[in-house]
């Protein structure tokens, strides 16, 4: 039996979005915001094509949201996915996106589950671990590695100052990040992908019945900073740090 | 229905975060006027944990648990939870915290918060502010359910001491270890990490190549500080990938953090935005990072690094 893999993919703001807040700063302001695959999600992605690859298994790809995120899901069949699922729900917190993937992974019976470590919106790096308990399935973290044989599968996850090789078996959900591939193992996709990425399935699914645990009542952007404090010598900034910014 | 606070130990003794961890539960529990419970795993002296306001110390000591195991380490703290009643249990933002808060948040039918900034601005209802986009901004997210776990932010709260004594106790959970086991540990033992660091040394592409970082490397050591890097250095080699910061790769909250060369894209600002007082050496009077620095110098970094390490060793011989 060839693997199957679900990628689950977040569709977040590119990483130079001017980040603002409308409707009373209730919500994000998608206006003018190019929107793309996480990037944690996309290293995750790109190993999955390594597995369909040399080991031939079966890619879907997930996310969890409105109509405005299929572009990004047919970016992910462009890079080579072979179907996309849809829930048609809106992500309002972790929890309840994670109880949608579960179902989705449950009813797919799929061996390995890849997310990412953490959105780069929202930054929750809560929606794997939440699919693995929701699933009884085992969960690696922070993984920069990983290699499947048969249902063992052997991943290598960072920690702070170092990392740790741990031995565990499928069904697998992965908290990924770059590592998993190297940044230069990224997919652009090609005209042929693009074009092949319209006909391949993207499913839309109803939502199951889950109820957001946390619920977000408003942003605020940082207190604008001072400006800078140039110095023209070692001294003046030795001097700086040690009795103004007392940090030295 | 006290507050649950896990604090983390590495070889039997407490990391800083545990300390920290502890002194934001005992802001919690002032609020609700409730005491606080610490839960610690094969820690050797419990005893400091009352200097920073825990009442009482639940300790698990396994051999077995030696080596971090999410499953059961979550599993204990959540039956820890509930032994305490607790409805409010702290976790911090380690790998080890992340790694497992979303087991325990499961496990408990709790709702969780990571990357939370300050005490919550109301109990009932239980209301948190914490950092999103990369701490682009902050969101005020309330907690619904009847247990929450929260994870704190690096760095952000800081040690608040009290003079106080804890009692401990032995706890001896269920130990459910799961599917994944520890095969090997790769840690330098003798360098600062980036996570655990009061000091963060960066160097960026303006360095002009790896064989450059010894200047950078004896300004960490003489300052006790990790080293860093731009993503571009980390993509061309020049640096390990652990040393990326930034909003794909690792995020800073130190006390210090000096860049070097390294221009400031929003990318990078964005990873080290939490840090408190920045520093930018960079040759370019335009390069953005001016812009979110405390203090500067524009200089070329070949002829200011040495410089400030001659007179940091200084400082530092007179300052010991």
């Amino acid at each position: 039996m060839n693997m199957k893999i679900l990628v689950c993919i977040s569709h977040v703001p590119d990483t130079t979005s001017k980040i603002n807040f409308t409707d009373g700063d209730t919500k994000f302001d998608t206006n003018g915001v190019n929107f793309v695959i996480n990037p944690n999600d996309e290293f995750g992605l790109t190993r999955a094509m390594w597995f369909k690859e040399k080991q031939g298994a079966t890619v879907h790809v997930v996310n969890v949201g409105g109509p405005e995120t299929e572009p990004t899901l047919r970016k992910a069949l462009a890079i080579g996915a072979d179907e996309a699922i849809r829930v048609n729900a809106e992500p309002t917190d972790g929890y309840s996106v994670a109880k949608q993937l579960a179902h989705v992974a449950k009813e797919g019976a799929y061996d390995l589950i890849i997310g990412g470590r953490e959105s780069i919106d929202y930054n929750g790096g809560m929606v794997p671990g939440m699919v693995s308990k929701l699933l009884g399935a085992n969960f690696v973290n922070t993984c920069i590695s990983l290699e499947v044989d048969g249902s063992n599968a052997t991943a290598i996850r960072e920690i702070d100052g170092g990392k740790e090789t741990v031995k565990t078996s499928l069904p697998l959900v992965v908290g990924g990040q770059k590592g998993l591939v190297e940044e230069s193992d990224l997919r652009i996709p090609n005209m042929r992908g693009i074009m092949q990425a319209r006909s391949k399935p993207l499913a839309v699914k109803e939502a199951v019945a889950a109820n957001a645990e946390t619920t977000t009542l408003s942003f605020e952007k940082p207190a604008p900073k001072g400006a800078v404090k140039l110095v023209d010598n070692v001294d003046a900034l030795i001097d700086l740090l040690h009795n103004e910014a007392k940090v030295i | 229905m006290s507050v649950l606070v896990y604090t983390e130990s590495e070889e039997g003794k407490f990391k800083k975060i545990a300390f920290e961890a502890v002194s934001y539960a005992k802001g919690i529990a002032d609020k609700m006027g409730t005491s606080v419970t610490a839960v610690t795993v094969n820690a050797s002296d419990v005893s400091e944990l009352g200097n920073y306001g825990a009442d009482k110390v639940l300790q698990v000591s396994d051999d077995s648990l030696n080596a971090f195991n999410a499953e059961a380490y979550a599993g204990a703290i959540a039956e820890a939870a509930k032994t305490e009643g607790a409805k409010v249990v702290i976790l911090t933002s380690s790998a080890n915290s992340k790694f497992m808060a979303p087991l325990v948040a499961v496990n408990l039918e709790a709702g969780y918060v990571s990357n939370v900034t300050e005490l919550p601005l109301e109990t009932t209802p239980f209301t948190v502010k914490h950092s999103v986009f990369t701490n682009k901004a902050f969101a005020t997210t309330e907690i619904n359910t009847d247990v929450k776990v929260v994870g704190l932010a690096k760095n952000a709260y800081g040690l608040k001491e009290k003079s106080a004594a804890a009692t401990a106790e032995a706890f001896s959970p269920t130990i459910n270890k799961g599917g994944v086991e520890v095969v090997s540990v790769d840690k330098a033992t003798d360098k600062v990490t980036i996570a655990d660091a009061e000091i963060v040394v960066s160097g960026g592409r303006g360095l002009k190549g790896p064989e450059n970082w010894g200047m950078i490397e004896e300004l960490a050591d003489i300052l006790g500080a990790a080293t860093a890097c731009s993503k571009p250095v980390s993509d061309m080699g020049w640096r390990p990938h652990s040393e990326h910061v930034g909003q794909t790769g690792k995020p800073v909250a130190s006390n210090l953090y000096i860049a070097i060369g390294i221009s400031g894209a929003i990318q990078h600002l964005a990873g080290i935005n939490s840090s408190k007082t920045k520093v930018v050496i960079n040759n370019d009077p335009e390069a953005p990072f001016f812009k979110a620095a405390d203090y500067g110098i524009v200089g070329d970094a070949f002829e200011v690094i040495p410089q400030l390490n001659e007179k940091l060793k200084a400082f530092k011989a007179q300052n010991a």
